[in-house]
């Protein structure tokens, strides 16, 4: 990012520049999976319209939502613990910004080149229960309650699956650096075929597929909206909470679901990277400066693409049962993903 | 090295903070969010030790898994929003001497084994591989024995748990 612009920027300056990058890597995803896939893709699946007022098409209905948001009274229920009910929203959000930071979006374009990036990643998205059990508690209302309960478990259970579907990548990656996995990906082969790299998601497709799940029930998206289920427990730990504080998970929700495809296409997909046999780069150092350019346009690319796979799961999936949520992860994610470390160790010893 | 005293000492300013408002809080669910605050500023000091294994796996252990499972278990049981009363043991003041001794011992042990010894500023930065060649060479077998442990505890907890 700063060897493109030839100039020595102090720490300071790289600081504020890695915080505003920050911000654009969050809100911009959030802002157009809303207006992409849950304001138009929804309403299309559903053949209707969607919003077509506010500017072309409805594009400009993001910025009236916000409006509407901003100007709504902030409603605290009289017996709620005020403080914990004030932080809980941050706290979510929080956990998403910790999260966008590790991804690499370049060469040179990076936040952090954390050694330990992609445990950091599954570390830091824990987090976010912790925010949802303080608004579920807070909130002094049982359907609150009972959906930071159930939000608890199930993230729970799915941290696992995700873990374990990760490892097979780092074990054929042989590092957790997000940046070296790129690498890894890109400037490999496959049986002497180098023309597109090799993508993970070829060889860790199990892994591709349990990650896939995982986050989606990470992300409490239908089928795995249960701690937010409207018909019975009327949004679940988000019942209480209007106008600002409202808007503020609502973003997290989706900034949180554009970070983790962000994450699944760095670490499946080959991230920011394009096939380096292209343009006979064989180290990091090859790599032209221009795909510092081009890499954030690719990685946005890739995220679209998996963002849309789970709203087009999300939209088409009923709910499932509490009991059923519980046994596919434990008797079904887990064994296979445990048997997909076993196969991939296996290989990578006989390779 | 200015810098990182400085972090060091507002750290563990907040950590003490913290730690004392999670015995003198009247709230259990306030209790356990405290305790948060003192494991994520254990985790901050590990990474000002350029210890960053160590500090994610504190991330990820304590904050994303012990202290869920705390407030799930509180919010469970006895979730009341406000003060709760009769929280104390009555045996509470029995903490104090023994919290000075512990005090005493490992400042005695730390001095002695290390008394003026510096830690290399540079060049200390352990990296995962290096932490996984101890973890499955010279400590193969401790981490095995631990390894058992916790394969009986959570095959205790099933038999507990079963009902037939």
């Amino acid at each position: 990012m700063f060897a493109l612009l030839a100039v020595e920027i102090p720490y300071w300056g790289q600081s504020l520049l890695r915080v505003l990058g920050g911000l654009v890597a969050v809100l911009l995803p959030a802002g157009t999976i809303v207006y992409l896939f849950l304001f138009k893709m929804m309403s299309f699946m559903q053949s209707r319209l969607g919003p077509m007022e506010a500017g072309p098409y409805g594009s400009l209905q993001l910025v009236a939502e916000v409006g509407k948001w901003l100007q709504k009274e902030d409603i605290q229920p009289e017996s709620a613990d005020k403080p914990i009910f004030k932080m809980a929203p941050i706290v979510v959000l929080m956990s998403t910004f910790l999260l966008v930071v590790v991804v690499p979006f370049g060469p040179d374009a990076w936040f952090t080149d954390f050694e330990t990036g992609v445990f950091y990643a599954l570390a830091v998205s824990s987090i976010s229960v912790l925010g949802i059990l303080m608004a579920g508690w807070s909130s002094a209302n049982k359907y609150s309650l009972l959906g930071g309960l159930r939000a608890a478990g199930q993230l729970i259970a799915y941290e696992l699956p995700m873990v374990l579907a990760v490892m097979g990548v780092v074990i054929q990656a042989g590092t957790m650096n997000l940046q070296q996995i790129v690498f890894a990906q890109n400037a490999s082969s496959m049986f002497g075929f180098d023309g597109v790299g090799n993508p993970y998601v070829l060889t860790q497709f199990v892994g591709f597929v349990v990650f896939m799940i995982a986050i989606q029930a990470e992300l409490t998206q239908a089928p795995f909206d249960m701690p937010i289920a409207e018909s019975e427990l009327v949004s679940g730990y988000m019942t209480e909470y209007s106008g600002f504080r409202f808007l503020i998970f609502f973003i997290g929700e989706f900034a949180t679901a554009g970070v983790f495809a962000m994450i699944a296409s760095t670490l499946f997909l080959g991230g920011w990277g394009i096939p380096f046999a292209w343009f006979g780069w064989t180290s990091m150092d090859d790599v032209s400066n221009w795909m510092n350019i081009a890499g954030p346009i690719i990685v946005i690319t890739k995220m679209l693409v998996l963002t849309f796979l789970i709203m087009w799961v999300r939209f088409t999936y009923p709910r499932f049962r509490e009991d059923q949520l519980q046994r596919f992860a434990w008797k079904v994610l887990i064994p296979v993903s445990l048997a997909n470390i076993m196969a991939t160790a296996v290989l990578k010893v006989a390779f | 090295m200015i810098a990182q005293n400085i972090g060091f000492a507002i750290i563990a300013a907040v950590m003490i903070i913290a730690a004392v408002r999670v015995v003198t809080t009247s709230n259990v669910v306030h209790a356990a969010l405290w305790l948060v605050v003192v494991l994520s500023g254990v985790a901050a000091q590990y990474i000002l030790l350029a210890a960053e294994f160590v500090a994610v796996t504190q991330v990820l252990v304590y904050i994303g898994a012990v202290m869920v499972l705390f407030l799930f278990g509180t919010m469970l049981t006895r979730s009341r929003i406000g003060r709760d009363s009769g929280l104390n043991n009555t045996y509470w003041k029995l903490g104090i001497p023994v919290a000075l001794v512990l005090f005493a011992a490992m400042a005695v042990a730390l001095v002695n084994s290390f008394g003026d010894e510096r830690m290399p500023t540079d060049d200390n930065i352990v990296s995962t591989q290096q932490v996984s060649d101890q973890i499955f060479g010279p400590y193969l077998l401790p981490f095995w024995a631990l390894s058992f442990v916790l394969l009986a505890a959570v095959i205790g907890a099933i038999v507990l748990a079963r009902k037939d």
